[in-house]
């Protein structure tokens, strides 16, 4: 993980801040370490703790799934006044049937995967708990694009 | 109950963290599985578990979990030790096995932790 890209911009008093970051595909020293700095840098700006565990938790799952799945890909955190949205967005391969990808016990993880913690299938689902808004689009062959909105 | 007491009562060894013995656990989650615990709710909660890797660490950070104990006698590597040091959460290790381990605390009035739902 490394911070791509910090955009903080304060217009009449709002509150606009940005920070991208770049996942490598199988990065399995780095995993957390995104979701880490987004907790810390909503705990800086001062966010209550029950919406940060709600973040970390989503951004974790997210980070891992890029990690896990993809063949690497971003991440955004985007702050304003009313919401934080964490975005992910992969270089594919892609989700066969999404539909299923979203039900609690499917995954595609391998044994390698399952012996790390990971590949329980409940990636998606618990993502989808932990947010306001969740929207996911993905078809074999493109990109997968994960947003996830939490309302401030 | 002190995570001092419950040292002691599972007969544990503390690998990291002793300044934070003072700490209180009142609930207990006991898993192998990471996507498991990345879905209860935290209520004071000690992690009990039987995978040893740093994501378990992750795991606890992102969950605000203070103490993660490893069970069997399993020994964490040195990443694992160094990232919950700089993280701050107490790492120990029991020859007990899980379900012993879970049903000495049990006995000693820790509850199973919530999950989360909404």
């Amino acid at each position: 993980m490394h911070v791509d890209n910090m955009l903080f911009t304060f217009e009449k008093g709002a509150r606009k801040i940005q920070l991208s970051y770049v996942i490598a595909k199988n990065d399995f020293s780095k995993a957390g370490t995104v979701a880490s700095n987004i907790k810390k840098t909503l705990r800086k700006l001062g966010i209550s703790s029950d919406i940060i565990k709600r973040v970390a938790v989503a951004s974790y799952e997210t980070e891992m799934n890029v990690i896990i799945h993809s063949h690497g890909g971003k991440m955004y955190l985007r702050i304003d006044l009313e919401k934080i949205t964490i975005i992910a967005e992969d270089e594919g391969p892609g989700i066969e049937d999404v539909e299923m990808a979203m039900k609690e016990g499917y995954s595609t993880a391998t044994s390698q995967i399952r012996e790390l913690g990971f590949g329980a299938g409940m990636g998606l689902p618990n993502i989808k708990r932990c947010a306001d808004d969740f929207e996911i689009n993905s078809s074999l062959g493109n990109s997968t694009i994960i947003k996830v909105v939490f309302n401030l | 109950m002190k995570l001092r007491d419950i040292q002691k009562i599972i007969n544990a060894k503390v690998l990291t963290g002793e300044k934070y013995l003072d700490n209180v656990i009142k609930t207990a989650f006991a898993c192998d599985l990471m996507s498991d615990a990345l879905t209860f709710k935290e209520d004071k909660t000690l992690l009990l578990t039987g995978l040893v890797n740093p994501h378990i660490i992750r795991t606890a950070e992102m969950m605000d979990i203070s103490a993660v104990v490893f069970v069997r006698g399993k020994e964490p590597d040195e990443e694992t030790i160094k990232l919950a040091k700089e993280i701050g959460i107490v790492v120990m290790t029991t020859e007990n096995i899980l379900f012993t381990c879970s049903g000495i605390l049990f006995m000693n009035g820790i509850k199973g932790a919530e999950l989360a739902r909404r």
